[in-house]
């Protein structure tokens, strides 16, 4: 069984990716990278990430996060959080990330805030 | 050592790629578990559950339990990835001690020794939106001590410890 299960819905232009499982070195955040590339190839650039459902980050995955973040904008898209878990939250807090990340607690606020 | 990780562990004993000891120490309340795996990510799993297993015995909080499973998870992708470089036949060895108030874990790897003094800080704000370089952070922000050493015979031996919390 996979590591992270990623479910992508269109809310308007906002794509959102709905995230369950563990996103750690090596298979969740390869697939998590996939999912974000496939969307910018596909010309989908405000993507939205929804973390609700991910039971464990380790550093790899927070990384990962961030590149998924740094890929993004430099197609010209935005990517955002939503759902942080407290472990995600206490992660990224630690390292400083939290001012880095525009983050949602509530989709449809999230979905609107896309420019 | 509980029943279940026992029956996690079988499998990979069969294949033998993986050693657990249990020791008796003679300091009373003192309990060593060894644990070696060969460097692939597949066996980081197991290295988990043997932590779990290991703090539930010993009674820490939910939090810093799930704490203490991270810093043990970087150490050993550290020791994997960067002290053995994925070598998959080198091995790393994983020793827990465990005292009535507190748990110290060793992890060491076969590789050529690293210098912890020379890693970037992850959170000045020019590493910020570096994908890598936290793992060491996040080890030294969640458990009491951390301390890289240089093992007498080869490779690089991580001690880190985390004292439970009296409620």
């Amino acid at each position: 069984m996979a590591n992270l299960n990623i479910k992508d819905r269109p809310a308007g232009d906002v794509t959102i990716l709905d995230l369950s499982g563990k996103i750690t070195i090596g298979e969740g955040s390869v697939q998590l990278r996939e999912a974000v590339r496939r969307l910018l190839d596909e010309g989908k650039k405000k993507i939205l990430l929804n973390l609700g459902d991910v039971s464990y980050v380790d550093s790899s995955g927070i990384g990962e996060l961030v590149s998924s973040y740094t890929t993004t904008n430099h197609n010209g898209g935005q990517l955002k959080l939503l759902n942080q878990t407290k472990k995600i939250h206490d992660l990224l807090t630690i390292t400083k990330l939290l001012t880095v990340f525009e983050s949602f607690d509530n989709e449809s606020a999230a979905v609107s805030s896309f420019k | 050592m509980t029943r279940l990780v026992t029956t996690l562990l079988v499998a990979r004993f069969d294949q033998g790629l993986i050693r657990l000891i249990r020791k008796a120490s003679r300091e009373p309340m003192t309990e060593t578990i060894e644990l070696s795996i060969d460097s692939k990510l597949e066996f980081v799993d197991t290295v988990a559950s043997v932590t779990k297993s290991v703090t539930a015995k010993m009674g820490f909080e939910e939090e810093d339990a799930s704490w203490i499973e991270l810093a043990v998870h970087e150490a050993v992708i550290n020791a994997i990835m960067h002290g053995n470089k994925s070598a998959a036949e080198k091995q790393v060895d994983v020793r827990f001690v465990t005292e009535q108030d507190s748990l110290t874990v060793f992890v060491r790897d076969y590789g050529a020794g690293f210098d912890p003094s020379q890693l970037p800080d992850p959170t000045n704000s020019d590493n910020l939106l570096n994908p890598s370089g936290r793992g060491i952070f996040y080890m030294r922000t969640f458990m009491d001590e951390v301390e890289h050493s240089i093992h007498p015979q080869g490779g690089s031996v991580v001690r880190m410890r985390k004292v439970k919390r009296t409620s």
